[in-house]
């Protein structure tokens, strides 16, 4: 009848997210900031998985990259300074159903929250952790972060950082039973969008630092690095990211890395005299905390009560 | 009296003086003394008679009072089964050489019989420790996220043996930080979780209890109080953490602290906690101490039941009108959203914010969300029922005290109402927001000191100072201190009664 065949079936989706179904608030980010490309690619990789917004939870600490959350529409946790990691890890303990992203920053993550950035990528729980790495204290107005270079003049040592500065990679490559570090700037929309996605796609903490520019505070980090792109070098690899020829030209300086060699990832994390962008190390099969802590979760109150007769037994005279 | 005798031959004049002193002393106030040469027969049996004398000394005791030597045999071999047998042996020898040395030279016995009424129907024997941690898997709690500290460690290590027959598991963090916030995350995330710590580890936790209060994230909280400050006293007993606990956050942050006074109220508060925490949607810190995490007693068995239970994770839809702190004004209560429910969907932020979750700097926000989470205390202080006065309600002397110290208290109080005094006492389990009625019970007796453990060299200065404290928060934390809110000067200057 009008034409439809009966074998034809729609596959109508009862519900279909957009872009918009992951929006929150009007981000209020400083114009040329480069968080606004992060979210916008959040965003997109929130849309193109589909995910359930209400299944949904972004948890940042506190710092510029921390307001993440604010501008999503899922659920979201803005908590305490440096603290976005154990609380993400608590959600997705008992919560293996939800989808958790951790916003933090170079001063959240590799200053007051250091401890929990090496205990929660040990503990490799499926976890997707964006650390914007601005080089510098943004909220708080320009002080030195653990990653301004050296000699970058800053609130806290007007004539420069006076320590060159820490290696997020040489860390993270460093410690045991980690499963997924990539490096991105922010300003490669395509790079950008496909290693977020890889790294949400990935079972396990997939840690991703995005240099990211801060054009208010220290608009040399990035315009260095735009001005000599021969400074970045671009992993290729068929297990790494995957981008258009167009984005690959933008690369004068490229190198072939299988990200499964962490030897190799950790050579070319040591070596700073080239920024690696792409995926450093990838194992899909680290094992994982958040599969060890959500033991338990199926048991009904019958099979509780019995169990807690049985635990008081064991103290009867 | 039985006194051992070592030092009566002690090459040190001073030392044989003091024994002689000593004696004389025990003499005069009419006490028989058996001077015993327990040193010697060690000596005999073990070349360092101070490991091992206690040994000896049970095997007297145990002729002494006629208890079964076999059965005290058993429970050696079991405190020891983790050594070697050589251990348990030279062990046995001690015990058997004081049991047949006070049955060759002790030439009286005494024969203590239980009172049949006097047992359980159905005990249990435990310590505070097992028992809060038993409390937590009767509360239907899935999580436990801490990190080892004396003397609350003691806790987990029974929960990592049993838990998993209710499904919990022990999550030991990588520090006390990292262990509240991990708990946060799981009751954020709709499973209350629970954190077991000491006095150093609820400084660190600190600011984190305080996001709890201002965001409303239901968590339990137990603190095994241990002497402080800093590292202070690991193993020893001191309810040094009241005040800390109840007003040591940044800022106004109202939570609630009850206090558990015997083993058995380890097990059930962490039950009652963990409602507390869900209805009231607030952190609730249960405080016992290293008394009671130690303790050892027979209490009744529980009845268990599953109404004690969390209930599962509610992921129904969520009505969209109804924003995430959707506060009653006269409770300051309200429901809130977790995350899988469609519709609910809201930002926790620690900043000041509004009933959307919204932040909010302006004063009105910012006045409301103080006055809505006080205002909860002031809801649950209504509830509360006034304690019972153990004695008289009125006479002389209301001795009010709280936790582990009950024992002392009441039969200090007994002791002198048979010697004719008009003392009475009362106990608080709830300490913030605080029980009612204590100004009538004050009022009726002519001094109010207070019984806590703590500050030694000078009691004088901790009564006093916690009776001020008592007799000024006792309103405070009642429907009067914040609804309506009263001014500004009558909560910054508690007066000084």
């Amino acid at each position: 009848m009008f034409g439809l065949k009966g074998d034809w079936s729609l596959d109508v989706k009862e519900r279909y997210f957009t872009l918009e179904d992951y929006c929150g608030a009007e981000p209020r980010w400083c114009t040329g900031c480069g968080d606004h490309g992060i979210l916008a690619a959040v965003h997109r990789v929130c849309r193109d998985a589909q995910l359930k917004p209400e299944k949904t939870v972004a948890v940042s600490g506190i710092g510029c990259s921390s307001r993440l959350p604010h501008y999503m529409n899922t659920y979201g946790f803005h908590g305490l300074h440096g603290r976005a990691l154990p609380v993400a890890c608590g959600v997705k303990s008992r919560r293996p159903d939800l989808d958790v992203w951790v916003a933090t920053g170079d001063g959240d993550c590799f200053s007051i929250g250091a401890a929990h950035w090496i205990h929660a990528m040990r503990y490799n729980m499926d976890l997707t952790l964006l650390v914007f790495d601005n080089g510098i204290y943004g909220l708080t107005k320009k002080q030195t972060s653990p990653t301004t270079p050296l000699d970058v003049p800053t609130n806290t040592h007007p004539s420069g950082a006076l320590l060159p500065p820490l290696n997020p990679l040489t860390v993270t490559l460093g410690i045991t039973n980690i499963s997924f570090v990539a490096q991105i700037v922010d300003w490669n929309a395509q790079l950008r969008h496909e290693v977020i996605r890889m790294a949400h796609a990935h079972k396990g903490t997939s840690f991703v630092r995005i240099i990211q520019r801060c054009p208010v505070y220290v608009e040399s980090i990035g315009k260095a690095l735009q001005d000599e792109p021969a400074r970045m070098q671009l992993l290729t690899h068929e297990k790494g990211v995957q981008v258009d020829d167009s984005v690959k030209r933008q690369f004068p300086n490229q190198a072939e890395h299988d990200p499964s060699d962490i030897h190799a990832a950790r050579q070319l994390a040591e070596d700073e005299s080239v920024l690696p962008l792409g995926i450093l190390y990838h194992n899909p099969d680290a094992p994982r905390y958040d599969l060890m802590s959500s033991v338990g979760l199926e048991m009904t109150a019958e099979e509780k009560l019995a169990g807690l007769n049985e635990a008081l037994d064991h103290f009867a005279i | 009296m039985l006194l051992e005798n070592m030092w009566a031959e002690d090459p040190e004049p001073k030392v044989r003086e003091q024994y002689a002193e000593a004696l004389a002393d025990f003499k005069k106030r009419g006490l028989i003394v058996h001077e015993l040469p327990i040193q010697q027969e060690c000596l005999k049996l073990v070349t360092d008679p101070r490991k091992g004398k206690n040994m000896f000394v049970l095997g007297m005791l145990c002729r002494i009072y006629n208890r079964d030597a076999d059965k005290a045999k058993e429970e050696i071999a079991k405190i020891f089964r983790k050594k070697s047998d050589k251990v348990i042996n030279i062990n046995h020898d001690l015990f058997d050489a004081g049991y047949g040395f006070a049955l060759d030279n002790i030439g009286y016995q005494f024969s203590i019989t239980t009172a049949p009424e006097d047992r359980l129907e159905s005990a249990l024997v435990m310590n505070g420790n097992t028992a809060a941690g038993l409390g937590v898997m009767a509360a239907g709690i899935e999580l436990v996220s801490m990190y080892p500290i004396t003397p609350a460690t003691s806790a987990s290590h029974y929960l990592a043996d049993d838990f998993p027959l209710t499904g919990g598991f022990v999550h030991q963090a990588e520090d006390e930080i990292a262990a509240i916030g991990f708990a946060i995350g799981a009751s954020y995330a709709g499973k209350t979780a629970c954190t077991i710590t000491s006095g150093p580890g609820i400084a660190l936790k600190t600011e984190m209890i305080g996001l709890a209060v201002m965001a409303e994230i239901p968590l339990v909280i137990i603190n095994v109080q241990r002497g402080g400050p800093a590292t202070g006293l690991p193993t020893k007993v001191e309810q040094g953490d009241l005040l800390a606990c109840i007003f040591g956050a940044p800022g106004d942050a109202p939570k609630v602290v009850l206090a558990a006074s015997t083993i058995s109220e380890c097990f059930h508060f962490v039950i009652l906690a963990r409602k507390l925490a869900e209805s009231f949607r607030t952190p609730v810190l249960i405080l016992t101490d290293a008394n009671l995490a130690t303790g050892v007693q027979a209490i009744e068995r529980p009845e268990a039941t599953d109404e004690w239970f969390a209930p599962p994770v509610d992921q129904s839809k969520w009505d969209e009108n109804v924003l995430p702190y959707d506060w009653d004004e006269k409770t300051g209560l309200s429901e809130r959203p977790i995350p899988g429910m469609r519709g609910g969907e809201y930002i926790l932020t620690g900043l000041a914010h509004n009933r959307n979750s919204k932040i909010a700097y302006d004063t009105k926000s910012n006045q409301e969300g103080m006055d809505m989470r006080s205002r909860k205390l002031a809801a649950l202080a209504a509830t509360l029922k006034p304690p019972e006065v153990h004695g008289d309600p009125e006479g002389d002397l209301l001795i009010v005290g709280w936790g582990s110290t009950i024992g002392a208290i009441e039969e200090a109080v007994d002791l002198a109402r048979d010697a004719g005094n008009k003392v009475s006492s009362v106990h608080l389990r709830f300490l913030s927001p605080m029980e009612p009625g204590l100004k009538t019970a004050t009022r009726l007796t002519h001094h109010c000191p207070v019984a806590r453990t703590g500050a030694t060299h000078s009691s004088r200065t901790c009564c006093g100072r916690t009776r001020s404290w008592i007799l000024t928060a006792g309103p405070r934390s009642r429907a009067t201190r914040c609804h309506p809110p009263p001014s500004a000067g009558s909560l910054t200057k508690p007066s000084n009664r």
